[in-house]
Parts: structure tokens; C-alpha cells; sequence
């Protein structure tokens, strides 16, 4: 297989990477406040997000830096084009990382309702940009030989929206059940059904995006030369009714796993349909950024793929014995009610 | 840029994760509450600085992209693969095990826990190296061939050999360590003044001073060699770091001078060591300086910017380096609270490594104009083509307000923890002290 190709697969992997693990930390960030019933809960939610949501993130600055490595046009051009996106998403994800860590020392008393507020906002940011993000992406860009030829306002499409409304909803119900599996009593309950009663419109919002994305957008030409890779979407399809399935089942770690394969098979999905692209044209299909003519030189791609291939395993080895070290669910007393727990 | 930013966050981080490190290792071996204790304490200051770190990192990561995007494109071959190393081999470390170290407290084994704050030490240091192996490229590019309109890697191993590399390496990194012991060593000396907790502050205060007493040392010997690379790689800058107009042998060190450069001369020039720079540079008076006059005008960077902070760099260096030793000196001789305005001093002193450190990165970056990668890329030429001015003005501003707000909760919050102390404090924060035994 050409470096080129095995590089598209591994900077669509790490952005599932990403999307599995902050999904539900957004979502539970999103949540947070609706699932608390007081100031306690809400300590104990966001204990479930502490010990890992700064190295999740980490997997959205390796996409980022892999792709000014490997894909140096693509990431040039990608990051200029979409500037104003890319600048509300940095300040969003600045003011969630201080927002967890400081709400506590920060703001007291009449304060903590608006950092709690400020928290879910800049949660919700991110996770809808993305959808917007990727439903641009699926659509292609204006650009070609001049130039870019879009605008903000262009970026806010109707199929974009839906996208970002898709992201939300996903990621919160991908938040709630994480959640539900760290914690004890009442709170658990709270969890899945909110869980179960957002399945409802993600699933509406998932069928007219399919359905607009098999019309609007070119992803389908890529399946017209396989069928067979029909499966992908359709698993997505299928993890998404297996989440309400085990949720009436009373399994909430299998509705988990299934949340997690519905941003796996969809995310394949639209990687299946853009490859090679990693950023088509919507009006001039020769300029598509392909992963051939944006990659670097061979010699650096050799390079970043040899060093991947060492250290990827050792991150992914140290990640799950970090979440093997916090198995064990939240214990409601393991929170105190004084300020400044947790650190 | 960013990157100033991002620098007034990270040393500190970078500093106290090798100090913290130190003190909870000492810990897992010796038993002695005491380092826990001090461990806690300022293992608290340093998780609120981290955060910031962090939050400034990934907006360095994307600005490449959003307001260099000519350059990315350029030379995103060579330039894009120490960032990515530094996020696959760093970034990941740093902020896993960050996470491990601060809910696992009752996880963990004391020396599990313990090996845990030194790969966050470990990461720290390792992500110093990547970035600057990609800012030594700009000042210094090698491994590289021109080829299909871009730059493209040809010699990784050249790239991270990078004589620049490894010096700019070692003297940022000590340079970050010496912060991190003059912030311990001035909050020391604040609850030492208040006599608060002497037991405590004492062995903190020295910790911070021994630290602080090498580093500086190491930081201003490495610093020297580096200045010495940057006359042989970086003539232009070496030429307005020392204000040379004139090319010549036996190159004199004013100890004063006021550039002049409309006239290309210097204003006033103080008593003179005959030959010094010239020595200093290559080791032999003999040695031949460049000076700015053999560089056409638009090739010369800002030559008062460049000259003065790099005096003032040297200046604070050599100031740390002496209060350092005289913090040592008097620990040793047990007399530190006979000298409360030396202890005042040092709480003042908490600025010095900090300013020094800016001032530092300005040389570096501002002695490097008016070239984004030295003798091939102006930066003129880097910006991106189409993000508009109003684009790149609301970013400036909007950035630049959000990490102000962001430094001033800094300050704040390390303000408010360092002034309270220990103990009230280490009940609460991770309450475990005495049932930390498994």
C-alpha cells in the first residue's frame, strides 16, 4: 500500500480517536448541570471527566500536528480557510479547560451558576463546530485555482447545521452514558434516561442526515465502486438502534460500546467517502486537496510512520492504564462538600 | 506571537515538575512527611499553572496554520514533523499522567505515584526539546533540500542534531528550571519574613536556591555557547546583538554603548575590553566579526530591540546567578532570617527569571528578522495570502485578551495559594496525608 493511503487511514483514525474520547467528555460537559440536582452531583460529574479530558485533547492536537506533518498543504490551507471556525473552537476549548479546573477556586457563591453556564457553552461549541467542520468538509469548499471563495456566513449551511446538530446530540448521548457508568445511586438513573430520551431525536437528526448526505454531497462515488463498503454506514445504523436496545436491556456498558461504535461506523463513513480527498472543492473538482498531491516527501512520511509505529502503541498502552487506575466508579462520599475538592 | 504567551506558562511548569519530582521521590524513599507535605503543596501551584500551559498549547499548535499559512505549506515538511513528534512523544506523557497524578493519590503506591510526577517531568523537558528543535530550524536550517517549490526534509537525523538545537535546548531549560527554583525560593522567602511554617519553608526555600544556584550557572554557561553558535550560524543577529557596525578583527566590548542605527554607528561607547567579543565569539581575538554594515539594510534586524534585551537577558542572568549563591551561602550558614531584605529581595526576584526569559525569546526572534527561516524564508512571505486583516486583528486582539484575562487568573490563583501556605490547605487538596500508606 502507498505511504499516502496508509497516512489517510491513520489521520481518519485520530480523529475518531478524538471524537470516541472528548465525544463524551463534551457530552457529559454539555450535561452536567441538567443531570445535578445539587452543587454535590455536579462535583461528582465532573470527577467522571478530572482525570482524563486533558488527554483526550491531546488527540485533537495530534491531528492537528499530524496533519501540519504529514499533509502540510491540506493543514495550511484547511486552518486559513476555516479561520473563523478554528478561532471559536481555540476559545472554546481554552475556556473549558480553565473552566474545569478553576470553577472551583475561581467563583464563589452567586458566581458559580454563570461558570457553570460558561462550561456547558464552551462544550456545546465545540462539539457543533465539528459537525460544521465536517459537514463543510463533505460538502467540499469553494476553491480552486485563485483561491478561497467562501465566507463565514457560507460555512453555515443547512446540511453544515444539521451536522453540528448531529455532533451535539451524539456526543450528549455518548456523555450520558459514560457518566452513567462511573457513578452510583440516583444520579445513575438520572444518566440513562436522559440517555434514552435524547436517542430519540438523534435518531431523526442521524436519518435526514444520511439521506441528505447520499443526495447533496459526492461521498457517495466512493461507494458506487465498492458496494460492499455499504456495510460501514449500515453498522452505524445498526449501533445506533443496539444503544436503545441495551438501555431497555438495563446494559448500560453495552449501550456505551455501542454509542462508541455509532461515532466509529459513521465517522468511517464520511472518511470512506472522502478518501482520497482530505479537502474536495465544491466548484472545481481538479483542485481537490487529495491525500497524494498535499501529503509531504516520502522520506518525512517514512519518517512519522516509523516513529508512529513505536510510540502510538506505548500511548495507547499508558492511556488505558490510566483509565484502568480510575475503573472503579465515583463513591458519592469520596467528594467532599468543601471548595477546592478534587485538588 | 503565541509563542510569548505560551512561554510565560510553560517555564514554570516545566521547572516545578522537575523540582515536584525531586521532593516526592525523596519522599517515596525517606518516608519524610515533609516532602509529601511540600510535595502538596506546591504540586497545587503547579497544576493551576499547567492548565494554562496547555490551553496556550494548542493554540500554537493551530496558528501555524491559521496566520502562517504560507509558511506551513512551505516548509510544513520539515517543520510540521518535530510538532508532531512533540505532541506523539510529549504532549501525550505530560497529559495522561498529569491526570494519574492528581486524583491518584489514593490509587497508587507512594513510589508508583511518585514515578508518575517524573514522566510528567520527563514530558515536560522532552517537549522543550521538539519545539525547539523546530525553532532552531528557523534560525539555523539544516537537513533540508529545495525541491518541487517547497522545502523537504532530506536528513531528519541533521534536523535533530541541530548544534542550535541541543544549545537553545539546554539553555531554555535551565533557564525554566532557575524560574521554577527563584518562585520557590521567593515564596519561601515570603512565609519566612511572616515567620509562618519556618520548618517547612526552610527545606522548600533550600530546594529552590540549590536548584537555583546550578541552573542559573548552567543556564548562563550554555547561554555563552550559544551566543558563540549564533555568531558563526546568525551573523546578523550576533553582529546587533553586540552592535558591531564595522567588519574587523579584535572586535572590542563597549561595557556601554547606545546604537545608533540611521547613522550605522554607535551613539556613545563606553570603557572598552579590548578584543572581548571577538574572543568571546570564536575564542581567539584574531577572530574576524561581521558587521552590519556588510548586510544590506532590509536584511538587518531591529538592532536597539535586539541589542538591548540581549544585555539586559545577560545582566538578569548573572543577577540570579549571584543571588542564587548568596541564598545558598546563607542557608548553609543557617543566618537566612538575619537578612530579611535579602529575603525581600528574593520575593522581588520572583520577576527576574521571567523578564530574563522574555527578553531571551525576543533576541531570538527579533534578532532573526527580517527572515522567518534565516537566509531562505522572509517573513513577509509567510503570512497567510487569504485570511483578511480584519481577521487577523480580531484574533490579535481577541487572543490576546483572553490569555491576559488568563495570565491575571494565574497570577491570582498562584497569588492566593502561595500566600495561604500548606497545611490548612493540604487537608483539603487530595485529602489524603496520613491514610496515604498503601
Amino acid at each position: 500500500m502507498e505511504l499516502q493511503n496508509i497516512w489517510f487511514i491513520i489521520w481518519a483514525s485520530l480523529w475518531v480517536v478524538y471524537f470516541l474520547l472528548d465525544g463524551f467528555v463534551l457530552g457529559a460537559g454539555m450535561l452536567y448541570p441538567f443531570l445535578a440536582k445539587d452543587s454535590h452531583d455536579k462535583k461528582i460529574l465532573l470527577k467522571t471527566i478530572g482525570p482524563v479530558w486533558d488527554g483526550n485533547e491531546v488527540w485533537l492536537i495530534m491531528v492537528g500536528a499530524g496533519t501540519f506533518a504529514v499533509f502540510p498543504a491540506a493543514y495550511a490551507l484547511l486552518f486559513s480557510y476555516l479561520y473563523p471556525v478554528f478561532l471559536l473552537l481555540l476559545f472554546a476549548l481554552i475556556v473549558r479547560g480553565v473552566s474545569i479546573e478553576f470553577r472551583e477556586e475561581l467563583f464563589v457563591r452567586g458566581w458559580r451558576k454563570t461558570w457553570d453556564g460558561v462550561f456547558v457553552l464552551s462544550s456545546f461549541l465545540p462539539a457543533f463546530l465539528f459537525g460544521v467542520l465536517f459537514g463543510n468538509l463533505f460538502l467540499g469548499l469553494p476553491f480552486d485555482a485563485i483561491g478561497y471563495h467562501g465566507s463565514f456566513l457560507r460555512l453555515l449551511n443547512g446540511y453544515s447545521l444539521l451536522m453540528g446538530a448531529l455532533f451535539v446530540l451524539l456526543f450528549l448521548v455518548h456523555g450520558s452514558l459514560y457518566a452513567s457508568l462511573k457513578i452510583t445511586g440516583p444520579l445513575t438513573h438520572t444518566a440513562l434516561h436522559t440517555a434514552r430520551r435524547i436517542w430519540i431525536p438523534l435518531v431523526a437528526v442521524m436519518a435526514i442526515v444520511l439521506v441528505l448526505t447520499s443526495f447533496t454531497t459526492r461521498l457517495g462515488d466512493s461507494y458506487r465502486t465498492s458496494y460492499a463498503l455499504i456495510t460501514v454506514p449500515l453498522l452505524a445504523v445498526l449501533a445506533l438502534i443496539a444503544i436503545r436496545m441495551f438501555l431497555a436491556a438495563k446494559k448500560p456498558f453495552m449501550a456505551f460500546v455501542s454509542s462508541s461504535a455509532v461515532i466509529l461506523f459513521f465517522m468511517t463513513s464520511g472518511f470512506i467517502g472522502l478518501f482520497p480527498n482530505l479537502i474536495p472543492s465544491s466548484i472545481d473538482a481538479s483542485h481537490n486537496l487529495t491525500a497524494y498531491n498535499a501529503s509531504a516527501s516520502p522520506y518525512a512520511l517514512k519518517i512519522m510512520l516509523i516513529t508512529s509505529f513505536i510510540f502510538f502503541p506505548l500511548v495507547i498502552g499508558y492511556t488505558i492504564w490510566a483509565y484502568y487506575v480510575f475503573r472503579e466508579r465515583i463513591k458519592a462520599e469520596e467528594v467532599s462538600d468543601e471548595t477546592s475538592s478534587g485538588y | 506571537m503565541t509563542s510569548m504567551f505560551h512561554w510565560t506558562f510553560v517555564p514554570l511548569t516545566l521547572g516545578l515538575s522537575v523540582l515536584l519530582a525531586s521532593m516526592e521521590i525523596r519522599y517515596a524513599f525517606t518516608g519524610n512527611e515533609l516532602y509529601l507535605k511540600m510535595t502538596k503543596f506546591w504540586g497545587k501551584l503547579f497544576v493551576i499553572n499547567f492548565v494554562l500551559g496547555v490551553v496556550t498549547g494548542i493554540t500554537l499548535e493551530f496558528q501555524f496554520g491559521m496566520n502562517w499559512a504560507e509558511y506551513s505549506k512551505y516548509a510544513g515538511d520539515i517543520f510540521g514533523g518535530p510538532l508532531a513528534l512533540e505532541t506523539l512523544l510529549t504532549f501525550f506523557l505530560e497529559s495522561v499522567f498529569i491526570g494519574v497524578w492528581i486524583f491518584g493519590w489514593e490509587k497508587l503506591s507512594k513510589k508508583a505515584h511518585a514515578v508518575v510526577i517524573a514522566l510528567v517531568a520527563l514530558g515536560a523537558t522532552l517537549s522543550a526539546f521538539w519545539i525547539l528543535v523546530a525553532n532552531a530550524w528557523m534560525q539555523h536550517p539544516v537537513g533540508y533540500a529545495i525541491r518541487n517549490n517547497r522545502i523537504e526534509l532530506v536528513d531528519f537525523g541533521a534536523l535533530i542534531t541541530n548544534p542550535v538545537a541541543w544549545l537553545k535546548f539546554g539553555h531554555a531549560t535551565t533557564s525554566g528550571y532557575a524560574l521554577a527554583a527563584f518562585f520557590v525560593m521567593g515564596v519561601s522567602a515570603y512565609h519566612l519574613l511572616k515567620k509562618n511554617q519556618a520548618e517547612f519553608f526552610l527545606k522548600s526555600f533550600k530546594t529552590g536556591a540549590v536548584f537555583a544556584l546550578l541552573s542559573s550557572a548552567l543556564m548562563i554557561g550554555i547561554g555563552d555557547f550559544h551566543a558563540a553558535e549564533v555568531a558563526r550560524t546568525q551573523p546578523s543577529k550576533f553582529a546587533a546583538m553586540e552592535s558591531v557596525w564595522d567588519t574587523g578583527t579584535h572586535v572590542a566590548y563597549y561595557t556601554f554603548l547606545v546604537p545608533d542605527p540611521e547613522n550605522e554607528r554607535n551613539r556613545f561607547e563606553g570603557p572598552k575590553i579590548p578584543s572581548l567579543v571577538s574572543f568571546l565569539a570564536f575564542n581567539t581575538a584574531d577572530a574576524e566579526i561581521k558587521g552590519l554594515k556588510d548586510f544590506p539594510r532590509n536584511e538587518r534586524p531591529p538592532v536597539h530591540m535586539t541589542f538591548w534585551s540581549f544585555r539586559l537577558m545577560v545582566g538578569i542572568g548573572f543577577a540570579m546567578l549571584l543571588l542564587s549563591f548568596l541564598a545558598v551561602l546563607y542557608t548553609y550558614r543557617k543566618t537566612l532570617e538575619r537578612h530579611p531584605r535579602f529575603l525581600m529581595l528574593l520575593i522581588l526576584s520572583i520577576l527576574l527569571p521571567y523578564l530574563g526569559g522574555q527578553l531571551g525569546w525576543i533576541v531570538a526572534e527579533v534578532g532573526r528578522q527580517p527572515w522567518i527561516v534565516y537566509g531562505i524564508m522572509k517573513t513577509s512571505q509567510g503570512i497567510s495570502t487569504n485570511v483578511s486583516t480584519a481577521q487577523v486583528y480580531t484574533s490579535f486582539i481577541g487572543l490576546g485578551l483572553l490569555y491576559t484575562s488568563l495570565a491575571v487568573i494565574d497570577i491570582y490563583l498562584l497569588t492566593k495559594f502561595a500566600k495561604k501556605g500548606p497545611d490548612k490547605d493540604v487537608s483539603v487538596f487530595l485529602k489524603t496525608t496520613s491514610e496515604h500508606t498503601r
